[in-house]
């Protein structure tokens, strides 16, 4: 019995359901979608503990045993993810609270919040695979309404293209899964990954495979990136923030879930071709973010590095890779919605959006200055924010495999996150005031106390990896040997 | 310009009958053989739509006073709300209970906590195919 495991689905659904019915009363919308994130990081601590103590949890829906019914499985990559997520939204929430407006409230956006968080918590836990192309779906209708709400023109242009594409890609994840069911006969994730083991992945189960590594490289923003900047870029800052933060990530957990349990005997095809992918994403994402002045357009494609960075710890597949690359999804978490929030920041007080016609602003907002300073530092790697962990392990595991180009590749990557960064800090932030003590817009302290949160987070989360480290190595564990996930589901019980 | 739509309306006023008997015929067919609270609800949903269109938006309102967004969000709750209630009674989430009666008319009944669940779900259907047919008209 292990019903706690559907809780970070159950919970927000059903919450945010009832806060339909509370739609006239916004205040207490608030409190009940913030108590119901706090409720879920709870959870999910004590989930992690139980995982240590008794091993990978698992719950099968209705009492059907696997294979044959629908069931979620909780080990610690996918709690820890969980966990991050709820912590995320429940800061980015503070954020909306003060910023995101009457007109959005109204409009039942709170219900869409907890839906989406839903949504990603359930493509977490799952251990069907049909039932994780479901909850990418209640994800993605969630954001597809998030992004149009408020219907600004340049709003709907871009919602246009986000939903087509994801469409599309949805599409192409229905048409692989059908492949996958004809040829295997079954979707639950542990028993194709035996079924794969058994029939040796030859050349049909390895073109299904690179199907899903088309369909999961759309959702992630790996190469197939093109429609992440403009989407990113146009909904609210506390929207944006939340997308940037974990619906890339989601992307992300597939493939590491698809590639390191399912289609793991090919690796001369499938991991060589996302190493590939992620080498060029990050050479291009690097690019993105030293072309544009911009601000949202530079943080959206600091976006698209960290997904090159965090697929490469999935390309080599060491253990060590692994932690890496998991501290880095983490990391990359907090710090990304810190970003958005902090990019967002500076548009509101200013009403610009190029990094060029701001500056000095440290001087009107000295403590919001000084938390883009945390921001930059983390995201560059600097020890001993949370970067850095992540960023060393991976270096560790392309060490071990001897991929030097990539080594390299890896970490002029990071100083381009900096360097670019950095232009704006010393731009906009650093300099001569333009704004004048009469001007200058008021920073509500509710706006600045969730950025000073992120900034905590990141800096407990440096600071912190030891503490975390048994949960991490044991989800690298996990993921390193796949054989512990396929007896966890399927053995016995 | 009112189009002269007698035949329209006679033939709705027997038609939606027989629409709404056959999605209740669905909706209580469900669960062992073909049929369900989807299907049930999206062909009761149809009858709906039909009405709305033979009638005005007004008419129908005052025979149904819902919001159907509310009937939508109520769908979920009770759908969801059956799969919860299986955790309280200490039962692996979405665990279902049946059981067998002998009513007097019906003769062997079963009564199942699936048929709750399925309820649920026709509920959504209905609220938001209403919604959508209704937010399409309004466009104008």
């Amino acid at each position: 019995m292990n019903n706690i495991v559907v809780i970070p689905l159950i919970l927000p659904i059903m919450l945010g359901i009832a806060l339909v019915f509370l739609r006239p009363y916004v205040k207490t919308q608030r409190v009940i979608s913030l108590l119901t994130m706090v409720a879920i990081a709870v959870v999910s601590v004590i989930m992690l503990g139980r995982i240590q103590e008794t091993g990978i949890m698992r719950l099968d829906f209705g009492g059907w045993k696997p294979p044959f019914g629908i069931l979620f499985v909780a080990d610690s990559f996918a709690v820890l993810l969980v966990l991050t997520t709820s912590i995320v939204t429940a800061i980015c929430l503070l954020y909306a609270f003060s910023s995101i407006g009457e007109k959005r409230e109204n409009m039942f956006f709170y219900p869409f919040v907890l839906l989406l968080v839903a949504g990603v918590n359930g493509s977490f836990l799952t251990g069907d695979i049909f039932n994780l192309f479901v909850c990418f779906e209640v994800m993605l209708l969630a954001s597809y309404v998030l992004i149009t709400l408020g219907g600004e023109k340049a709003q709907l242009r871009e919602s246009l293209k986000y939903v087509l594409i994801n469409v599309l890609a949805s599409w192409f994840f229905l048409v692989a899964l059908a492949y996958l069911y004809g040829t295997l006969g079954t979707l639950n994730m542990a028993h194709l990954a035996e079924r794969v083991a058994e029939a040796g992945q030859d050349p049909i189960l390895t073109t299904i495979a690179l199907l899903f590594l088309v369909v999961f490289a759309l959702k992630a923003g790996l190469l197939l990136f093109f429609w992440l900047p403009g989407s990113y870029s146009v909904p609210p800052t506390a929207v944006a923030a939340l997308f940037g933060a974990l619906l890339t990530k989601v992307g992300i957990y597939a493939l590491f879930r698809m590639f390191t349990l399912i289609f793991i005997h090919q690796p001369e095809v499938t991991h060589m071709l996302i190493k590939g992918m992620a080498a060029v994403t990050i050479i291009a994402g690097c690019l993105g973010a030293l072309a544009y002045k911009d601000i949202r357009q530079i943080v959206a494609y600091n976006v698209v590095i960290a997904v090159g960075f965090v697929l490469i710890g999935l390309s080599v597949s060491t253990e060590a890779a692994f932690e890496g690359a998991i501290y880095y999804l983490m990391h990359d978490m907090i710090a990304k919605a810190m970003l958005f929030l902090l990019a967002g920041t500076m548009i509101y007080l200013t009403g610009e959006t190029r990094f060029d016609k701001m500056s000095g602003l440290i001087r009107n907002y000295p403590v919001f200055g000084w938390m883009f300073f945390v921001v930059m530092v983390s995201l560059a790697g600097i020890p001993p924010l949370s970067g850095f962990v992540g960023k060393v392990l991976i270096g560790q595991g392309l060490i071990e495999t001897g991929s030097y180009v990539l080594l390299a590749l890896a970490f002029i990557s990071s100083v381009v996150v900096l360097y670019s960064l950095l232009r704006i800090f010393l731009n906009a932030i650093f300099g001569e005031t333009i704004i004048s003590i009469e001007d200058e817009t008021p920073l509500p302290k509710r706006m600045l106390t969730p950025i000073v949160l992120f900034a905590i987070c990141t800096i407990a989360l440096g600071f912190g990896a030891e503490g975390l480290s048994s949960y991490v190595s044991d989800a690298a564990n996990t993921l390193a040997n796949p054989s512990i996930y396929i007896d966890a589901v399927l053995g016995g019980k | 310009m009112k189009i002269n739509d007698v035949i329209l309306r006679t033939v709705t006023k027997i038609v939606v009958f027989i629409i709404l008997t056959l999605s209740v015929y669905l909706f209580f067919s469900g669960h062992y053989s073909p049929g369900g609270g989807f299907i049930g609800g999206l062909v009761l949903a149809s009858a709906i739509v039909l009405m709305y269109l033979t009638s005005d938006i007004e008419t129908v309102h005052k025979g149904m006073p819902f919001d159907f967004k509310l009937v939508a969000a109520l769908g979920v709750l009770i759908a969801t709300g059956t799969g919860f209630a299986s955790v309280i009674f200490g039962k692996d989430f979405m665990t279902q209970a049946a059981m067998k009666l002998n009513l007097p008319i019906f003769g062997e009944t079963e009564l199942a906590s699936v048929v709750l669940f399925e309820a649920g779900v026709a509920m959504t259907v209905i609220g938001v195919v209403v919604t959508i047919i209704l937010s399409i008209s309004e466009d104008e």
